[in-house]
């Protein structure tokens, strides 16, 4: 029978569709296999990379496998730990605020004093050319948490300035400024609440 | 055929453009071409994507059955997209984090199936390369000239943030073009995507017609003479 005849036949094509099915399978299982350690290490160091942007200064430890789990507002938080010489002298971890748009995830550094080492934005959805100045690349205003602490300014002025507090909104985008300031507080709120857990104080728990 | 190859450059990149005349592949054309980089990243991803479903669609051709064709070739496409995301993840990581989002896109570009249907399974390997490869060089350019004057008109600047997606030796591809622009929502939006599209597509078919007009000029002194 030639293959012209053959490929009219109906237990050829099954026989063809599980054969593509089998082979694409294995392909892929052995690709994921092949691939699966150097993704992981390529994504470590990319979470690596956005930890130290928060993250000022030399740490002796290794953060990526110094973590805490503790319960926040909005489900658990993942909280990295930088020590020296054992001491934990900041931590780092995600926040998240209700912009314009979905949710914005930040990710904050906080130092054992409780001011904020730095805030940058990973993920979110706002209007290209208003709200998206809260990326670094597109302006400054991200770097205004730099420093601060509750108290500095004040816990009832850490708000946009059209709310009465003291951070800069974007010229046509209030609610995207008024999410990350309230998503920063709600961090160093968390901090505070928990400080003693975080820096690994409460009866040395690590 | 020299003449045959000629001609399927010539469908690829204009006659037969996947956007501009099949209308194949909006769905990823209006979703990226907010800047002409981006455009430029999805049109690469894509033609080495095609170039390679190409490659192997023609090559098996003669083992498939009409009937079970289809599905056939997406599987085989979608397997590729995914190996291809998956290779570029572990071992072009920078590439990785600015291609990513294009790839896993590639896979609903009905362009590639289109091209397995209409052209790779009727014909040669070699020629199904050299199709698939003008077919992405086409949808390239399209998507950049889409991408450039979006950006043009909606943030000033022309090939921004090039560096991150072909390295900083190409950073002199970026431009402003004009200097502190406010920025002109619409044409980053969606709707501007449809615009540009919309009045490109017409220039594109002004063109044609003038050519056409002036081949048939030609032709008719030729006759007269």
């Amino acid at each position: 029978m030639s293959l012209e005849q053959l490929r009219g036949k109906l237990f050829y094509q099954g026989l063809l569709l599980g054969g593509v099915a089998l082979l694409t399978s294995a392909a892929l299982a052995f690709a994921s296999r092949a691939t699966e350690a150097d993704i992981k290490a390529a994504e470590a160091a990319d979470l690596k990379q956005s930890l130290a942007q928060v993250l000022p200064g030399e740490y002796d430890n290794d953060l990526l496998n110094d973590t805490i789990t503790m319960p926040g507002e909005q489900g658990e938080i993942l909280v990295y730990r930088a020590r020296r010489a054992g001491k934990v002298e900041a931590v780092v971890y995600r926040v998240a605020g209700h912009g314009y748009a979905g949710n914005i995830v930040c990710v904050m550094g906080v130092s054992r004093e409780g001011k904020v080492l730095g805030v940058r934005v990973i993920k979110h959805a706002e209007t290209p050319g208003l709200g998206d100045k809260i990326e670094p690349a597109k302006a400054k205003w991200i770097f205004d948490f730099d420093g601060k602490f509750l108290g500095e300014p004040p816990l009832e002025k850490w708000a946009v300035k059209k709310d009465g507090g003291v951070f800069d909104q974007f010229a046509g985008a209030t609610i995207t400024p008024r999410g990350v300031v309230k998503a920063v507080k709600g961090g160093l709120v968390f901090f505070e609440k928990e400080r003693s857990n975080l820096l690994d104080e409460a009866g040395g728990k690590s | 055929m020299n003449e045959k190859y000629a001609r399927i450059a010539r469908d690829g990149l204009w006659n037969n453009n996947v956007v501009f005349a099949q209308m194949l592949a909006l769905c990823p054309t209006l979703a990226v071409t907010s800047s002409a980089t981006n455009g430029l990243g999805m049109g690469l991803a894509t033609t080495a994507v095609l170039l390679l479903s190409n490659v192997i669609i023609s090559s098996v051709r003669h083992l498939v059955s009409a009937e079970v064709r289809i599905p056939v070739y997406i599987v085989l496409i979608a397997t590729l997209v995914t190996l291809v995301d998956m290779s570029l993840n572990a071992w072009a990581h920078e590439l990785y984090k600015v291609l990513g989002l294009f790839i896993a896109l590639i896979v609903v570009n009905c362009a590639i199936l289109g091209r397995a249907e209409a052209f790779a399974s009727k014909s040669g390997v070699a020629d199904s390369a050299l199709d698939g490869l003008m077919m992405g060089l086409g949808f390239t350019a399209s998507l950049v000239v889409i991408g450039g004057v979006r950006e043009i008109f909606g943030s000033g600047t022309l090939f921004a943030n090039a560096h991150l997606l072909l390295g900083p030796a190409f950073a002199f591809l970026e431009t402003t073009i004009v200097p502190d622009y406010k920025g002109f929502l619409l044409m980053i939006l969606p709707p501007g995507g449809f615009m540009v599209v919309g009045l490109l597509l017409a220039a594109k078919r002004v063109i044609d017609q003038r050519r056409a007009a002036r081949a048939s000029h030609v032709a008719a002194e030729a006759l007269a003479t």
